[in-house]
């Protein structure tokens, strides 16, 4: 079998490497990588800088991956020379291999432009994960970042850095951002919108200097002017490696030349990927990097014939909210040149939105797209195609009016590419809905990789899929309200992995600012919870029974339940709150359906001072948190009693009162399965065996009756206690706002349920109760803001300073 | 005490917090007064549709919610947000002067929902 090296584990490296697997003959196959981690999605660690991915996201391809191809992989060495006569590579672990044919894919590193200072201490590029993961731990709240270079890289950066709650300045050489791919209009479309985020956008300066003594305290432009700067990252462009390429003797301009075969000068070393120059262009992105790849794998295999003849560019800005979109050659000829051009133009500044095409003839040149990137597909399948646009004169810059949702995909012809970044096409797609019996967007990633990449097509896959698929499913996903644009479930993911503390931050990073009675208390929750109660709390974002504790009624009074655990009272307790009831005028008194007793048609104003008179902490029977423990008398008095409920059920409330739940948690303890306490359609109950404890989740008897899923048999009350936390805490951190535990564990599935608490190892086992632990520790009875208010006047009326005349 | 007709001083700016209404009882009528971080509004403090306090409801943008039934209005024009709830709030100009939020329940007005109809 030939040998085949592959220098370079990155994107373009092993998406060759996979055509190579499906063509004959096989190799047998070494891919040496310089870093430590297996491959992955480049293009995303912007994602995980602004936190919208976590690292083990993005991978592309695990170990296992390699292994089933029987793929020798050598991660953490780098490649150190080629003899390209004894056809060897030498690497920096000393060894030398010998190979019958060699790939290089060595990508390219960032370009650092002469800046005196640019090797200080907090000076940063942004090209792998090690940067990344470097930036993520600098960026601290209130942290002065510069970015230097204002193309898709340094904005992406910057966005991404500010996200992580630092104070960014992006300054750029050029008068217009992304000017590569934008034209001045566009441009300055573009910067307003980077401003209105709160990034700072300095044009025209030519940085001559980072300052600092030993670490980075600033940075000079050549004009004199210094900034102040915590830490710098420079994004001023990419360098092709070729340095392996030069040795090997290869020939080489920017980049290792290549012709239509993706063939170099040497017939035994072949190269991919953006260390490549074919027909005077470099590429660094990835769509072009897989088509050469493509054909790559047939010259290489010794099925030569498919050609590369160069790709149509087209970029998009990653980030969330500023949609930007620049394909082909958008340089207008002026009049009197040999190929003249038509510019159509739109532009609406109060919303933002900026389009420009460029006709040469009837066919469209190049296109840029600022605000709205809805139609992009179709200006980019026209630039590509060159079609023929005469008839689609009047109407190039506005969609065909749809009549139904899927005519947009129903347009589109079959070899339309719908995956920029995998080359995936409609007919592939439509293809493997049937062959490969596909109905979910989960599905068709894994079969195709459409939307794996920089995820812009996932709608029209969606669409494609709801098209086509016999029984297409959503991926669960529901958006929260019209304030953020997109699900709970992703607000969670967004949410867990950024630095944000309060609501507002929230609201003015991923939201409209503004917030409603819809996201803002499940904003509030989601903080809490993530923080472990260490959010900032901020009650305008509460419902009023948040801000003062007490459940608000149809004449604006309020009533009070005190927490009695377990339903077990005194006679001390008992008379305190008649006490109570008579001093202040309580117009009822009653016995809940909770075991409790509820003090009905209380003024606001007198909240505080019946909390001190009780004596008793606060039930949370007003809010979404843990609300009681039903118990029943149990072994202690009960004939048929074989657990002692009461005690169980006490502790249980004690582990738990005073937190916080996306929905009200109501639970039970009984001490057999006579169930009077009716733990089955409880939260969660805890129902009493002869020698053992059955914990059950997910019961209801309000709208609706559900009995309760088992959890899990155990035998010592300790080990009942610690399933209930687990489940408490999986349903805290999984669940969606208002989404009761009956839903929950309904759409989840109990299997599930079950094998990430109960049955998960010890490790995440202890994670979960860790973090309830620490939520627990900061949680403390809201009554006792009647001593500390949050502010002076939470719980009054104003009174006047003057009064009018009557 | 002050006439009707002229602007009555209320309570010290920091006594509202942010994005927060609080009642005030001005002669027979109860107002709602909120801070919206730029500035000051005054509201009548009852809900149209069943007298919920809109005091308590929750401050989106322009807008505040009745906390108990979820209706919606803008604290500017007192205008309901929501097609189905037909009536308006009575809004009241405010001012500031010297740290102290001041009302003008004289100059109140109540647009009629017919004008804000089409
Ligand atoms: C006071 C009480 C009725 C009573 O007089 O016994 C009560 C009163 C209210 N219940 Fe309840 N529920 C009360 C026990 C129950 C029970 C029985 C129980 O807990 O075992 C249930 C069925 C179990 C359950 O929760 O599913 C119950 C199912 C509901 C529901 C339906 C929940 C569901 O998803 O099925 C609501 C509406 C909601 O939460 O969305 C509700 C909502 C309400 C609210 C909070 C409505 C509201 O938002 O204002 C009522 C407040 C009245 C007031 O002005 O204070 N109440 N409610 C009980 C207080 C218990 C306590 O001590 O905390
Ligand atoms: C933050 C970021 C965002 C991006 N966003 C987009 C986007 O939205 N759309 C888009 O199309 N493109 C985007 N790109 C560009 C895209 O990631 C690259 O075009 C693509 O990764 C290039 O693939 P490659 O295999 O040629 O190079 P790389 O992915 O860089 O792989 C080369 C690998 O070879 C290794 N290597 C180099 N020399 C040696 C040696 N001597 N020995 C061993 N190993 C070696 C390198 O360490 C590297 O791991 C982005 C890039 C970055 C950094
Ligand atoms: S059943 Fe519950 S929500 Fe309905 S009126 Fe009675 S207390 Fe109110
Ligand atoms: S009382 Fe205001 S919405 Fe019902």
């Amino acid at each position: 079998m030939q040998r085949l090296i592959v220098v370079g584990n990155g994107m373009a490296g092993v998406a060759c490497v996979e055509q190579i697997l499906n063509h004959a003959p096989k190799f047998g196959i070494t891919i040496f990588g310089d870093e430590t981690h297996t491959n992955y999605n480049r293009i995303l660690l912007s994602c995980v800088l602004a936190g919208e991915k976590s690292l083990d996201e993005i991978t592309l391809h695990p170990v296992e991956w390699y292994q089933a191809n029987q793929i020798t992989l050598r991660l953490g060495v780098r490649v150190v020379d080629v003899d390209a006569e004894r056809k060897a590579v030498i690497a920096d672990d000393g060894t030398v291999t010998g190979f019958d044919k060699l790939l290089l894919a060595t990508g390219s590193s960032p370009l650092i432009p002469r800046i005196t200072g640019a090797d200080r201490e907090g000076v940063f590029t942004f090209r792998n994960i090690e940067d990344a993961r470097g930036l993520l731990e600098r960026s601290r709240r209130g942290a002065k970042a510069v970015v230097i270079g204002g193309g898709l890289l340094g904005l992406e950066a910057a966005r991404g850095l500010q996200v992580q709650g630092c104070d960014v300045t992006v300054v750029h050489l050029m008068d217009t951002l992304m000017e590569r791919q934008l034209d001045a209009i566009g441009g300055a479309y573009l910067t307003r919108k980077m401003e209105s985020l709160g990034i700072r956008v300095l044009l025209g300066r030519s940085t001559s200097a980072i300052l600092g003594n030993g670490h980075v305290e600033g940075v000079e432009f050549n004009d004199g002017e210094q900034i102040p700067a915590d830490f710098v990252v420079i994004a001023a462009g990419i360098r092709p490696n070729v340095g392996l390429a030069r040795r090997a003797g290869l020939t080489v301009n920017r980049g290792i030349v290549v012709n239509d075969h993706m063939e170099t000068s040497n017939p035994d070393i072949f190269a991919v990927g953006e260390c490549v120059e074919h027909q005077g262009t470099c590429y660094g992105l990835i769509a072009p990097l897989l088509e050469q790849g493509k054909v790559l794998a047939a010259t290489i295999t010794g099925n030569r014939g498919p050609v590369y003849r160069g790709t149509v560019e087209a970029s998009r800005l990653k980030i969330m909210g500023v949609d930007v979109f620049s394909a082909g050659d958008f340089r207008e000829a002026p009049a009197g040149q040999e190929v003249r051009t038509e510019t159509v133009r739109y532009e609406d500044s109060s919303v933002g939105i900026y389009k420009k095409l460029v006709l040469a003839g009837s066919r469209l040149k190049g296109v840029i797209l600022v605000g709205d990137t809805a139609e992009s597909h179709r200006y980019m399948e026209w630039v590509r195609t060159g079609a023929d646009l005469s008839k689609q004169r009047q109407r190039l810059l506005f969609p065909e009016p749809a009549e139904d949702a899927g005519l947009d995909v129903a347009q589109m012809p079959s070899s339309e590419t719908i995956c920029g970044c995998h080359g995936v096409t409609k007919e592939q797609i439509i293809h493997a809905i049937h062959a490969r019996n596909v109905n979910t967007l989960a599905q068709l990633k894994e079969c195709t990789r459409a939307s794996t990449g920089c995820g812009s097509c996932t709608n029209l896959c969606e669409q494609l899929l709801r098209a086509v698929a016999p029984r297409f499913e959503e991926d669960s996903k529901t958006t929260l309200c019209a304030c953020f644009p997109f699900s709970y479930e992703r607000l969670r993911e967004i949410l867990l992995s950024q630095k944000l503390r309060s609501v507002q931050e929230v609201l003015n990073v991923y939201g409209n600012r503004k917030g409603c009675e819809v996201c803002k208390p499940a904003v509030s929750y989601l903080l809490d919870m993530i923080w472990c109660g260490g959010h900032e709390e901020d009650r305008s974002a509460r419902f009023i029974n948040d801000r003062v504790h007490a459940n608000i009624q149809k004449d604006g009074t309020f009533s009070v339940v005190p927490r009695i655990r377990g339903g077990v009272t005194s006679p001390g307790e008992l008379r305190r709150i008649a006490d109570v009831a008579e001093r202040y005028n309580v117009p009822m008194l009653k016995i809940t359906g909770s075991q409790r007793i509820d003090l009905l048609g209380v003024n606001k104003a007198d909240l505080p001072k019946i909390w001190a008179d009780l004596g008793m902490p606060s039930g949370q029977a007003y809010t979404k948190g843990v609300r009681m423990v039903k118990t029943c008398v149990g072994s202690d008095f009960c004939r048929f009693g074989v657990q002692d409920s009461t005690s169980a059920g006490i502790e249980l409330e004690r582990r738990l009162e005073n937190l916080y739940t996306p929905h009200k948690v109501k639970m039970g303890a009984v001490g057999c399965p006579r169930n009077c306490a009716e733990a089955t359609v409880k939260d969660i109950g805890l129902v009493g065996q002869e020698g053992s404890w059955q914990v059950v989740v997910g019961g209801a008897a309000g709208k609706k009756v559900r009995r309760a899923d088992l959890l899990i048999t155990v035998v010592t009350t300790e080990e009942a206690l610690q399933a209930a936390l687990l489940f408490f805490q999986y349903y805290r951190e999984n669940a969606n706002y208002l989404e009761r535990t009956y839903d929950f564990v309904e759409r989840v599935g109990i299997e599930k349920v079950r094998k990430d608490t109960v049955y998960a190892v010890s490790t995440e086992k202890e994670k979960l109760l860790d973090r309830l632990k620490r939520s627990k520790a900061l949680a403390r009875d809201a009554w006792l803001e009647r001593e500390a208010p949050v502010h002076p006047t939470q719980f009054v009326q104003i009174e006047p300073m003057e009064n009018i005349l009557t | 005490m002050t006439p009707a007709n002229e602007w009555i001083k209320i309570t010290k700016v920091e006594n509202l917090p942010l994005r927060e209404g609080r009642p005030v009882k001005l002669g027979g009528v109860e107002i709602a007064l909120f801070n919206l971080g730029d500035r000051f509004v005054a509201v009548e403090n009852q809900c149209p549709h069943q007298g919920g306090p809109l005091c308590d409801g929750i401050v989106s943008g322009l807008h505040v919610v009745c906390p108990l039934h979820g209706w919606k209005f803008d604290l500017e024009s007192g205008a309901p947000v929501q097609a189905s709830s037909p009536n308006c709030i009575a809004t009241f100009p405010t001012r500031v002067n010297d740290g102290v939020v001041q009302v003008n329940l004289a100059g109140g007005s109540r647009i009629e929902p017919e004008e804000t109809a089409d």
